[in-house]
């Protein structure tokens, strides 16, 4: 197996930030906007959007909520091992918010299908975006498309992504492994 | 911590590692939050039907597995021994058989006769689910007051937790017990000698024929119905007698040097084993683990069905 580093932690904070900046030309205060990240990986990106922005707009604190789409998921008992479900928490109504969704890795787009089921049943927003930090292209399985990219890069189906986050892992850096065939 | 049960069925807790415990009870923190949103429901069980069968009368249990049932999305089908063919002479197995041969995949079944759902286990392919046989188990009941106990008081390990009254009759209280002490509680029973099972020590609980002694050593009091459709015999003299020795009522909570949370699995005798103002005080969690009761249910459904791949 092969890795290479997609992003080191200097370009990861960039893009970050780069994100940010996208985010506030399009929101612009966030008066009717919120950020939801997606259990369980795309809660840490999430958290550091809605730290940065909240630095830069201190007078309005931006809606952030995170959402589990395990029970929502179109391959349960298909699985070989059960999914294990994480909390969500989305204490303010989204009904009329402009609601982005944030993960770190869009690849086959089934995850975001059953992050906006599990998005609706808190209400009807007005409008939903997708924000990821890597979108790996040529690999959709269904027709979902990112409004916010970090970094797109092109893989196979068997080559596997690694967003490693200084919280949880070593440091910030996005990785991909490939299988020498 | 484990992702999938170590059984297929749900007969018992007796069958139930400490793992399998701590995952249904993850898992229905989960269902908690889901079904206080504001669409309570999700797609997760879509592609299955549960047939709920019940040889015996219940309100509470049948209305909550139906609720979480629907909640995730199953496709429901109730059938109950009255107006069946039951009373034509069919079999257990048969009767099963039958309704299994209009695809259905998981069995919620409450029984009169202990080890009903064990036995048909061995017969049918489909999740079993026991929602009480006889005076055996009644494991879910038992797993909805363990996490009532442990949302109250943020752990069961370590907790003394007291059964009064009717434990001979109870499979609420052998499941609570096993169910427990499989968690690290501390377990006593209470009541009239005559309601206690032979060689219950042998489960590890202790027995404890004082109630006031009993409240004041405990954590947590589970108070049990009186089923006096179970009684064949007399095993005390009188309700009003009983009332008198093991009846819970303000004056008894006001003089623990502690307040206690108070439980009940339902239905209430009020003025029997629990007054009514005890019944609705602040201690009392009675509500809570009606609540909790749907969550675990759910949880249950979830986790069994992801073992079946049928």
């Amino acid at each position: 197996m092969q890795s290479r580093l997609i992003l080191n932690s200097q370009a990861f904070e960039i893009t970050i930030r780069r994100l940010c900046y996208q985010l506030i030309e399009n929101h612009h205060n966030f008066e009717h906007s919120a950020i939801i990240g997606l259990q369980p990986r795309g809660i840490f990106l999430a958290r550091r959007i809605v730290t940065m922005l909240d630095a830069w707009l201190p007078n309005t604190p931006v809606l952030y909520g995170e959402l589990d789409i395990t029970f929502y998921r179109d391959d349960f008992r298909r699985r070989a091992e059960v999914a294990k479900a994480n909390a969500t928490k989305i204490d303010f109504i989204i009904e009329d918010k402009k609601v982005v969704l944030v993960d770190d890795v869009l690849f086959t787009g089934r995850t975001i299908r059953a992050g906006l089921d599990a998005l609706l049943a808190f209400g009807r927003p007005r409008k939903v975006e997708l924000l990821t930090l890597i979108d790996r292209k040529f690999a959709r399985q269904l027709p979902i498309s990112p409004n916010y990219t970090g970094h797109a890069i092109d893989s196979i189906d068997a080559d596997t992504v690694s967003v490693q986050w200084k919280e949880t892992d070593l440091n910030d850096s996005v990785w991909l492994h490939t299988t020498n065939t | 911590m484990a992702t999938a049960l170590s059984v297929k069925h749900l007969i018992g807790i007796k069958d139930l590692t400490a793992d399998d415990i701590e995952l249904i009870f993850s898992t229905a923190e989960n269902f908690k939050e889901v079904i206080n949103r504001p669409i309570k429901k999700v797609p997760s069980l879509r592609d299955i039907t549960v047939a709920n069968i019940f040889f015996e009368n219940s309100t509470r249990t049948k209305l909550s597995f139906e609720l979480a049932e629907k909640r995730l999305s199953a496709d429901v089908i109730n059938f109950s021994t009255s107006g069946s063919s039951v009373s034509k002479g069919e079999t257990l197995i048969d009767t099963v058989n039958n309704i299994l041969a209009m695809k259905v995949d998981m069995i919620v079944m409450r029984h009169p006769k202990a080890g009903a759902p064990y036995f048909l286990s061995n017969y049918v392919n489909a999740n079993i689910i026991n929602a009480g046989d006889g005076a055996h188990e009644h494991p879910t009941q038992a797993l909805l007051d363990a996490f009532s106990i442990k949302q109250t008081l943020g752990d069961v390990a370590g907790r003394k937790v007291v059964i009064v009254g009717d434990i001979l009759h109870s499979r609420v209280a052998l499941s609570n017990i096993l169910c427990l002490k499989k968690l690290g509680a501390e377990v006593k029973v209470c009541g009239p000698l005559t309601l206690m099972p032979k060689y219950i020590e042998q489960l590890g609980v202790s027995i404890e024929l004082d109630l006031k002694k009993a409240l004041q050593w405990c954590d947590v009091a589970n108070m049990l119905r009186i089923q006096l459709e179970r009684q064949d015999l007399k095993y005390f003299p009188s309700l009003r007698e009983y009332t008198m020795m093991y009846g819970l009522n303000k004056n008894i909570l006001n003089q623990l040097d502690k307040p206690i949370v108070i439980m009940h699995p339902g239905p209430i005798n009020r003025g029997v084993e629990i007054t009514s103002d005890v019944a609705d005080s602040e201690q009392a969690i009675i509500l809570n683990q009606v609540e909790n009761g749907v969550a675990i249910r759910m949880a249950v459904l979830y986790l069994l069905a992801a073992n079946n791949k049928n």
